[in-house]
């Protein structure tokens, strides 16, 4: 396939105006499904289940199999659409989408079409260069995931497949559909944008524990709608859709890419088809799927096998008072506790460790410690580790491991020697100062002993520090600090340097 | 013939009880009964071959001084159309050829947990389309009346199973009247419960918000004694009603219509009706009038419209509910030659499974729902089915029950309407409307017309959840009819075992 022409993302931007609109879907991490009592593999507990062996009749599809909603996921829908600001449907309904795929157990999927739990929100979004946008959201419906198909064969999609494996398991997985309207006036910021709304996503509905947000094992799953129009025209262009974009990097590469081989098509006179579109994480480019139009017929009508879902007014008002702080109120408040510069909180939270430091605050730790913590040895290590920084050490520990330094237990050195123990997992910081024997030498008699030997082994250098020459003591220091493997203070040795030079003149 | 296949099953029931009968001898007689006549009556799909494994079991239990429901022991067929867990259940379709199911339906389960004992699964039309049980892909059921006439249908194997003698009762299931109609044209009892009064998990659906489980007998006692037996909350389906219910039985029991306000819906008394079944149908509203009822003319002006409702509403649903059967999973796999695409597999599947009914009412189904047809087809239908509810709830204003005939004639001949799909469906005229509104019904037999000697029925309709006026006014009607007869209707009934003996010696079973 030839490669797609792009025109350079500035230009682009200068000729055009882009608008985009984020679909995200987030797998609900109850422990039984949608319409099923089967364990749902979106919950930690169950994931990584055999093919097929999370499954009910109704999962299968099997016939006399009928749904039945799943109690818990309605609530946890709720607090998102609240989380979310959205109104709470005191009447919403299910309908079936009729369509042939043999990842559908039944060729129908359950959603919702025109009656929705929850509509009409809005999210604030802070971008990583501080910029905030309020992103409109119109409308979060629940509906159920399908299972999984496992092409075989050279093209890995199935047509061309040699034959096809479904597992069953993500079948009637509980999912959230949050469609957000047309977003404008982003400009450059378009694929930051796209990137910063899916982690306020994310961080919402990790602060709600409704999702285990694991964009790999696609818990959250973005598919994003870019189209471009001339600066100046009010109407929008022809949008594309690209489909399962899961990763927050990828989100903004995605977007990025669209804006760029749009703007190419349109500057050379071509019009854009409207259609899905395939994201390539390895090439970070899209290709054609499904030609898509707006009169794709699914056949929806009213799910006649369910109720309506009306939940309690009183319920609702009950989660409504259980909803955790938003995230940007939350930024913001940290922010100005933790008295730290645009710089530093960026530094934070950009690197999102905003979770980690505010447990090793709450630990113990000064804002400060904790920061450079986790946004200097840790983040350095997980980067050399291809890792994440949050989850490598237990923020408690980090705060002890603070507090070490500052009681003088440890110097900066030992501590990132402790630091190495405790992502190996040898336990507390405590336990492994005192398993290691890593803590400061502070006895001035053993540093003295150790002074007075490397003095008399360097006379030379005992010369030059009575001549005044006092840089001359480093030699003695490097000498010392090795003799006490490094367990000691240098600063303090070399006051003791100086000190017994010129005591024994 | 044994007596014990003559007996109701409450009379079994008692026997049973007392330890005069064990189910053993109960089920074989049946069993008995079923290789004897049902070569000619073709009533069963499958002979359950645990049938008298379990019936021991109830034995056991009973001598064992465990307390047993009222019908423990007693056996019962089952509509193919209920899934049961080690049995094929084929809903008379070719596409589940052979597909035995993991799981037992909420009524069959209730049955079992009873101590019930399955005979085996009875023969209906495809998924539960048809009013004859021809367009089963099994062959149709005969009627044990006249072997050459239909026993009504979709449930026409559990209606002519329980005619025939080869069960005392049946479990049916009714969309449009595939309970009701069937037991109009064998003279046997048959209800459609209150939507949600019965659970429809494990009913291969055909049409989600019409579909209603139900019970079918000889006597409306039995009826109501099944009712009992499976009515009641299910989880597992959601449309089930979460009130607790009366005893039908008890409303049977203590049968009495004085004061009772029957009205007669004059859009279903009309020249559209065989002359004996519109006899029969008035001359069980005089003996009810004779016994204390007040009859009411009462108009329902828009039940002409249900049929065309109904025949978007059911396509629709089933024609989402039918997409199931693709051969991924389960039930019949047909590859094209030279193999094929999984699209090109789904349809070679489906072509050679379904029949031509189905076919016909899932294009009718995907055309109803289509974007830009949806508000003028299934809107409308869904508007007119609001209007037949209004009809229902402004005459039970005025009356406790409504009467009309079951159905417009009497059994016809296999075959007279097979290739006229529209005077198929008109069969239904009378008992769509309840499946519309949810609302329960009844056929009791009320004689034989008299120029064709087979049986006609009268329905009987209440209220959403006033099933025990069902029971009531049938029970009443049932107890006078069987006083003018001198016996129940079915005794009157031809003798299917010298039949088939005769059959036999001239070479055509």
């Amino acid at each position: 396939m030839a490669r797609a022409a792009l025109m350079d993302f500035d230009e682009a931007l200068e000729r055009f105006d882009p608008v985009i609109g984020l679909e995200v879907h987030v797998e609900l991490n109850t422990r039984t499904k949608m319409f099923s009592s089967a364990p749902n593999p979106a919950n930690d507990e169950f994931h990584g289940a055999e093919p097929n062996t999370l499954v009910a009749p109704v999962d299968m599809g099997l016939p006399g199999s009928l749904p039945a909603v799943n109690g818990t996921a309605v609530r946890y829908s709720i607090s998102l659409g609240l989380a979310l600001g959205c109104g709470i449907a005191p009447s919403s309904r299910f309908a079936r989408k009729n369509y042939f795929y043999p990842d559908l157990g039944k060729n129908y999927q359950i959603s919702q079409y025109d009656e929705p739990i929850a509509f009409e929100g809005t999210v604030e979004v802070e971008l990583e260069n501080g910029r905030t946008f309020e992103v409109a959201i119109e409308r979060a419906h629940m509906e159920e995931d399908a299972g999984k198909l496992t092409h075989v064969g050279s093209t890995g999609r199935i047509h061309g497949a040699e034959y096809s494996l479904v597992d069953y398991n993500r079948a009637g997985v509980p999912l959230v559909e949050i469609v957000t309207k047309p977003i404008v006036g982003a400009g450059a910021d378009a694929p930051a944008l796209a990137r910063a709304y899916v982690a306020t996503i994310r961080d919402i509905v990790l602060s709600l524990g409704i999702s285990e947000a694991r964009m790999e094992r696609g818990n959250l799953r973005c598919d994003a709608n870019v189209s471009l129009r001339p600066k100046g025209q009010e109407k929008f262009g022809t949008r594309t859709e690209t489909k399962n974009v899961n990763s927050m990097r990828s989100v903004e590469r995605a977007v990025r890419h669209e804006i760029q081989r749009q703007a190419a098509i349109l500057a050379d006179g071509g019009t854009i088809t409207q259609e899905t579109r395939h994201w390539h994480e390895d090439t970070g480019t899209t290709s054609p799927g499904r030609p898509k139009s707006d009169a794709d017929d699914y056949r929806y009508f009213p799910e006649p096998d369910l109720l309506p879902v009306e939940p309690d007014p009183a319920v609702i008002e009950e989660l409504r008072a259980a909803l955790p702080e938003p995230p940007a109120a939350r930024r913001r408040r940290l922010k100005a506790e933790w008295g730290f510069t645009d710089l530093e909180f960026q530094d934070v939270a950009n690197g999102g460790l905003l979770n980690e430091v505010a447990a090793t605050v709450e630990a113990g730790a000064t804002p400060a410690a904790a920061r450079k913590w986790w946004t200097g040895e840790l983040t350095r290590i997980a980067n050399a580790q291809g890792a994440d920084a949050a989850g490598l050490a237990e923020p408690a520990h980090v705060a002890e491991l603070a507090a070490l330094v500052d009681e003088g237990t440890l110097t900066d050195r030992l501590a990132r020697q402790v630091l190495e123990g405790v992502i190996a997992g040898e336990g507390s910081p405590r336990e492994i100062v005192d398993a290691r024997g890593l803590a400061v030498v502070s006895d001035d008699g053993a540093l003295i002993a150790a002074i007075d030997e490397a003095l008399a082994a360097q006379p030379d250098v005992l010369a030059k520090i009575r001549d005044g020459k006092v840089q001359a003591a480093g030699a003695v220091i490097g000498a010392v600090m090795k003799a006490m493997q490094g367990k000691a203070d240098a600063a303090r040795v070399r006051e003791l340097v100086l000190e017994r030079a010129a005591a024994d003149s | 013939m044994s007596d014990l296949i003559r007996l109701s099953a409450a009379d079994l029931a008692a026997k049973l009880a007392s330890g005069e009968v064990s189910s053993v001898e109960a089920t074989k007689a049946h069993l008995d009964r079923i290789a004897a006549v049902d070569g000619a009556v073709h009533a069963f799909l499958h002979v359950n071959a645990q049938a008298l494994e379990t019936a021991a079991d109830v034995d056991r239990r009973r001598a064992a001084g465990e307390a047993l429901g009222p019908l423990a022991g007693v056996p019962i067929a089952v509509k193919d159309v209920l899934v049961t867990e080690g049995m094929p259940s084929t809903s008379g379709s070719r596409i589940l050829e052979g597909w035995i199911p993991p799981y037992d339906a909420t009524p069959v389960r209730k049955v079992r947990e009873a101590g019930m004992v399955p005979l085996g699964k009875t023969n209906m039309d495809e998924f539960a389309m048809g009013s004859s049980t021809e367009h089963s892909a099994y062959g149709p059921t005969h009627n044990p009346w006249d072997l050459d006439r239909i026993p009504g249908g979709s449930g026409g194997g559990s209606a002519a199973a329980v005619a025939a003698f080869e069960a005392p009762l049946a479990l049916g299931s009714d969309t449009g009247g595939s309970i009701r109609q069937p037991a109009h044209v064998t003279g046997t009892v048959g209800t459609k419960p209150t939507y949600g009064g019965v659970s429809r998990y494990g009913s291969i659906a055909l049409a989600s918000s019409l579909d209603q489980v139900g019970p079918v007998s000889r006597t409306v006692l039995d009826a109501a004694l099944l009712h009992d037996v499976i009515a009641g909350h299910d989880p597992h389906d959601q449309t089930s009603i979460p009130d607790a219910w009366p005893s039908m039985a008890e409303a049977v029991r203590r049968a009495d219509v004085s004061g009772l306000r029957i009205g007669v819906v004059k859009e279903l008394d009309s020249d559209g009706f065989q002359a004996g079944v519109r006899q029969r149908f008035h001359e069980s509203l005089e003996l009810l009038a004779a016994n204390g009822a007040e009859i009411v003319e009462v108009s329902a002006p828009n039940f002409e419209y249900a049929i065309a409702a109904y025949y978007l509403i059911l396509p629709a649903e089933a024609s989402s509910n039918l997409a199931k059967f693709d051969s991924v999973r389960f039930g019949l796999r047909v590859v094209p030659e030279g193999g094929g695409t999984v699209e090109e597999v789904m349809a070679a599947t489906r072509e050679a499974g379904f029949g031509p009914e189905v076919k016909r009412r899932i294009i009718l189904g995907t055309y109803a729902l289509s974007a830009g047809y949806y508000d003028a087809y299934y809107g409308s239908a869904q508007k007119v089915r609001t209007l037949v509810q209004q009809d229902f709830d402004a005459a039970f204003a005025k009356v406790d029950v409504l009467a009309t005939p079951t159905a417009p004639t009497t059994a016809f001949k296999l075959g007279e309407k097979l290739h006229d799909p529209l005077s198929m469906y008109l069969n239904d005229v009378a008992t769509i409307p309840a499946n519309l509104a949810g609302v329960p019904g009844i056929s009791v037999p009320a004689g034989l017309a008299p120029e064709d000697g087979l049986p006609v029925g009268i329905q009987f309709l209440a209220p959403a959840r006033e099933d025990a006026r069902l029971y009531n006014v049938g029970g009443a009607l049932e107890a006078l009819l069987v006083d003018r007869w001198g016996g129940p209707l079915l005794a009157q009934a031809p003798d299917l075992s010298t039949h088939e003996l005769m059959a036999t010696e001239e070479g055509v079973v």
